[in-house]
């Protein structure tokens, strides 16, 4: 299957994000083109408040675009059904659980909550799909704990594993890769890259690891001050994107090892 | 039990006795049909509202001091009770002894924390962050609280007792028919929080979360509030503003569960919430003495500590 026959999960025209308030309107970025296929790990790089969070929160409905249209799956995003985008979309974000003292199962199994009844009961079918979610993301052992209990990198496997059970198309992640140490950092990257493949899912995720994203992702979008390119790592370091990403003073882009290094 | 203890004692044989079939003696067939049993009931309807709407606030509010009572449900109900009993010197001796029935009590309990409610359901509709409506009804608390203190200052000693009676809180005083209008409210506020237990799971994860699971979010928090206003105001109006209750019964139910489930956390809650008052209630009567003191301290006395001891012994607070 090549890149583009796949079909389109996510697809943005003219998009501008940014806060609207009654007095001022202020746009972060404006025009925005953006085709997210299905299977694929996209990785969302760009310097601290750059905007990474804000067009995240725009694509996964949490605030509204201020102009230009949103399309998942051909339907614009507004006219999902909030039930209808759940089934959809699964989130991981970067805020803080409200309460650690859930064990991982029941944890994982709130992203059923879409399928369940009134109650929230769990039909064999939800418990099925909370197991494989489970196993998919190595927890099994790890399933009778309690969140509270877990360390960093555990807690945010168990967070994927969650957003993989409410069974969507598309999975977006906040910044997954924070308060990791390196070993995790890869890790997670390349649990999700491997989740791409073997489930075509669409998961898409903001991360300051620029170097692991070159090597895993297959798309990546490259936020800068006034533009926002998306394309295969490989092109986008022939095009030297990559140079444009920070100011230049004290670190550089080496294209050959794909990473940045420190100007001595 | 609870029932079997009192001023005067009563064997707990005929006790079950007197419930049943008739007892022999009556004056005890008398005590119990229409002073223990209505106040057992009341007990019961007091611990185990509280203790659930104490449990809603905490989770929407993300909250472990919140209590149902934040909303500024109990600051408006005092508010009402303060403006009859202490209003009614200052605006006209004609109307102090009409206006201080226990039914207008009742009423200007009911009212006022239903007026506060209505204000803070106002702001909240405008205000999309949770913490914010938490700080309006502490507010709230603080205006009435001021609005009271002036009252009291204008007032008889006299108007002040009675007004200070109220608020130590009473199980007791409530005729059946009194307690069919609040069991009945009461019910309606169970069956919406029974509804809301899904919504109080997604709740867990945090607002953007539950959003982005499909949840209504501004309607499952419009539904909890009514809830946990129809248990705390009509529980203030007929018993008078009750501490501690709300905030501590699901702190222990969390801690002895161990779990943060709202499957298992409403059924504890309520079982809970009802044990404790009648445990509460039995020492407040000072078995076989003459004297009853006030609901109020006893919760407080009795609970906090239990509280304590229980977090001391986790050393770790479970939320």
């Amino acid at each position: 299957m090549t890149a583009t026959n796949r079909h389109t999960i996510l697809k943005t025209k003219h998009l501008s994000i940014g806060y609207k308030t009654k007095k001022a309107t202020s746009v972060i970025t404006e025009n925005i083109n953006l085709e997210l296929k299905e299977g694929e790990l996209i990785g969302l790089v760009g310097a601290n408040g750059i905007g990474k969070s804000t067009l995240l929160r725009t694509l996964s409905a949490i605030q509204q675009p201020l102009d230009g249209h949103i399309e998942i799956n051909d339907i614009p995003l507004k006219n999902h059904s909030a039930l209808d985008l759940a089934k959809t979309m699964s989130l991981v974000l970067t805020e803080q659980l409200m309460s650690k003292n859930l064990s991982v199962f029941e944890l994982v199994a709130l992203g059923r909550q879409p399928y369940t009844n009134w109650v929230g009961n769990l039909s064999e079918e939800d418990i099925s799909e909370v197991k494989k979610a489970i196993e998919l993301t190595n927890l099994s052992d790890l399933k009778d704990r309690k969140c509270f209990e877990l360390s960093d990198g555990q807690l945010q496997k168990v967070m994927i594993a969650r957003a993989l059970s409410q069974d969507t198309n598309l999975i977006i992640l906040d910044e997954p890769t924070t308060h990791l140490d390196m070993y995790h950092k890869a890790y997670i990257l390349k649990l999700l890259q491997r989740l791409a493949k073997e489930t075509h899912k669409t998961i898409l995720f903001s991360s300051h690891e620029i170097d692991l994203a070159i090597q895993l992702c297959d798309t990546m979008i490259v936020m800068t001050n006034n533009t926002v390119v998306s394309d295969s790592p490989c092109h986008l370091i022939e095009q030297g994107v990559f140079e444009t990403l920070f100011p230049k003073d004290l670190i550089g882009f080496d294209k050959i090892s794909g990473s940045f290094k420190v100007k001595k | 039990m609870n029932i079997s203890l009192g001023s005067v004692s009563i064997p707990f044989s005929e006790v079950i006795k007197s419930i049943f079939i008739n007892s022999d003696n009556e004056s005890w067939q008398f005590i119990i049909q229409d002073y223990r049993l209505p106040k057992a009931f009341t007990a019961i309807l007091v611990g185990s509202g509280l203790g659930i709407s104490g449990l809603l606030m905490q989770t929407l509010f993300r909250n472990p001091l919140a209590g149902p009572f934040v909303l500024g449900i109990s600051s408006g109900a005092s508010l009402g009770v303060a403006l009859v009993i202490l209003g009614s010197g200052i605006f006209g001796g004609v109307f102090a002894s009409v206006l201080i029935s226990k039914w207008s009590i009742v009423i200007a309990a009911s009212l006022g924390s239903f007026l506060v409610l209505l204000a803070v359901l106002l702001v909240s509709s405008k205000v999309r962050d949770t913490m914010a409506i938490l700080i309006i009804g502490l507010m709230f608390g603080s205006i009435t609280a001021a609005i009271v203190s002036v009252l009291s200052y204008f007032s008889s000693a006299e108007q002040l007792q009675q007004y200070i009676f109220w608020g130590f809180g009473s199980l007791g005083n409530l005729s059946w028919n009194e307690l069919f209008i609040f069991f009945g409210i009461y019910i309606l506020g169970i069956l919406l929080a029974i509804f809301s237990i899904k919504a109080l799971n997604t709740f867990l994860l945090g607002e953007n979360y539950a959003k982005s699971l499909g949840l209504d979010v501004k309607k499952s928090r419009f539904i909890i509030i009514i809830a946990t206003s129809l248990l705390a105001g009509t529980i203030t109006a007929f018993a008078g503003p009750i501490a501690f209750i709300g905030l501590a019964i699901p702190h222990m139910t969390r801690q002895i569960f161990n779990t943060s489930n709202h499957k298992t956390l409403l059924p504890a809650v309520f079982l809970f919430g009802a044990i404790v008052m009648l445990i509460c209630d039995s020492i407040a009567q000072l078995p076989s003495s003459d004297y009853t003191l006030p609901i109020n301290a006893i919760t407080s006395l009795i609970g906090a500590p239990v509280v304590v001891w229980l977090l001391v012994r986790k050393r770790k607070m479970v939320f």
